[in-house]
């Protein structure tokens, strides 16, 4: 690694650095655009106490779902996690401590982490449970609500295209959560399918400048689908 | 007779109009993309960033890369776009979307509505939909109009924990269509067969009645 060259060779070396109660934002939606090799280092490490920002926790044995199996998630921030029995469990057994967050405010969250903005008015959530306890400002007659945003001690982020400077582009829907979480993170980690040479992709198609990219590391796979739906042909 | 699912969806597709930008939820309201009157172009929102969703893919268009919100397997239309979280939450909250149609447990008379959290029943969380209550002009709850043991969820004052607060202007139920004003359900339709009494009896929070009460129509 030199220079602009953000690229390494083995996850050790991408989450270096990870330890016990760390803050990690992770980008993906559902199982879709998930940063699987990084999520699986992170359970190799065996790292403790962590909060995962990220706006659902995978499923059983597959995708964050897996940090739970060793209880290795503390407490949890996601709009929707309904989708496996572990997390489920700890969190009735009280291990695991969840802080549900609308949609669109966790991804405020992680775009005004990223932007250098501490905190933002959003009219969602206001009159709700979300909004107890929260400062409430009125503009223009209308109510809001102010909410703190969020930068992780480490961001993971699933691209499918990079270059060697850590300049990402995304694939269809698998964009969701990833370019957000990758303003959001001190140590911003992207996996990707390919990764180019410089000047290959073309500048203006560029969704994650590789100033926000820390590490840069080609991965392979699984890319399992939730909910598998097809017509007829 | 209540109103199918279908016949809901039917309903409600006759509140769309040729432009408009549309956001469904989750059960009856996906339903609604099968009723888009002849001739007339509509774009589907769909919250985890895609604008111009498509149909379900045939076996060979499968593409994990390619869902909805719902995180079934989608494609997208000519003239669609795909952007991240932050973007699809900016259109929605900002109020660019045209019109957005969701289900809920109950409304009240003041336009709130409930609909992510039964106390004492595992809480799954919100997803995008206080988001998207706060954030559209135009929206249309639909629901049955009462639980299956006769209780109404139309109230005047929701029992559960809100999605969102003053909100909601319109509600199609399986009995009638309803607007929300000044502290009041207001009856603009009822359902073909349904009498005014029924819905009266099934509507707890305060109602107004018009002399007339056309019968719903399904097309436009």
């Amino acid at each position: 690694m030199s220079g602009f060259d953000k690229v390494v060779s083995s996850y050790e070396e991408a989450m270096a650095g990870l330890t016990d109660n760390m803050t990690i934002v992770a980008g993906g939606f559902g199982l879709c655009g998930i940063p699987e090799g990084c999520i699986s280092q992170i359970k190799a490490m065996g790292a403790k106490g962590l909060t995962i920002v990220s706006n659902n926790c995978g499923i059983d044995g597959f995708g964050l779902g897996i940090l739970l199996e060793d209880r290795q998630i503390k407490k949890m921030v996601a709009s929707y996690v309904g989708e496996n029995a572990l997390f489920e469990q700890q969190l009735l057994s009280g291990e695991l401590e969840v802080e549900l967050t609308p949609q669109g405010t966790l991804a405020e969250k992680m775009r005004a982490g990223g932007a250098g903005i501490p905190a933002f008015y959003t009219a969602t959530g206001y009159g709700t449970p979300v909004g107890e306890g929260k400062e409430s400002r009125s503009f223009n007659g209308r109510d809001y609500i102010l909410e703190e945003s969020i930068v992780g001690d480490f961001a993971i982020v699933k691209g499918w295209k990079a270059d060697r400077f850590g300049n990402v582009v995304y694939r269809n829907t698998a964009q969701n959560f990833n370019p957000i979480a990758a303003t959001a993170g001190k140590i911003t980690v992207v996996e990707v399918e390919e990764i180019v040479e410089p000047g290959e992709i073309e500048p203006a198609h560029i969704q994650t400048p590789g100033i926000y990219v820390d590490r840069l590391i080609k991965g392979t796979f699984e890319k399992r689908i939730e909910q598998r739906t097809v017509r007829a042909s | 007779m209540a109103l199918t699912r279908e016949q809901m969806a039917q309903r409600v597709a006759c509140e769309l109009k040729d432009g408009y930008y549309v956001n469904l939820g989750i059960g009856i309201p996906t339903l609604v993309a099968n009723y888009i009157p002849d001739g007339m172009s509509i774009m589907f929102q769909s919250e985890n960033g895609l604008l111009g969703m498509g149909q379900f893919p045939t076996e060979d268009e499968v593409d994990a890369d390619m869902i909805n919100a719902g995180k079934q397997t989608v494609t997208a239309i000519p003239g669609a776009s795909i952007f991240s979280s932050a973007e699809s939450f900016g259109m929605i909250r900002g109020g660019h979307v045209d019109l957005t149609v969701l289900g809920a447990f109950e409304i009240d008379v003041s336009g709130n509505i409930a609909s992510w959290m039964i106390p004492g029943k595992l809480i799954k969380g919100m997803g995008g939909a206080m988001d998207l209550v706060a954030g559209a002009d135009n929206i249309i709850v639909v629901m049955t109009h009462a639980s299956k043991h006769g209780e109404s969820k139309l109230l005047t004052e929701c029992t559960l924990p809100l999605t969102g607060a003053g909100c909601i202007k319109k509600v199609l139920t399986d009995l009638a269509y309803l607007e929300i004003k000044d502290q009041k359900f207001w009856l603009k339709e009822r359902a073909p067969g349904v009498s005014v009494e029924e819905i009266a009896e099934k509507t707890a929070g305060a109602l107004v009645i018009p002399d007339h009460v056309p019968e719903m129509k399904f097309s436009v």
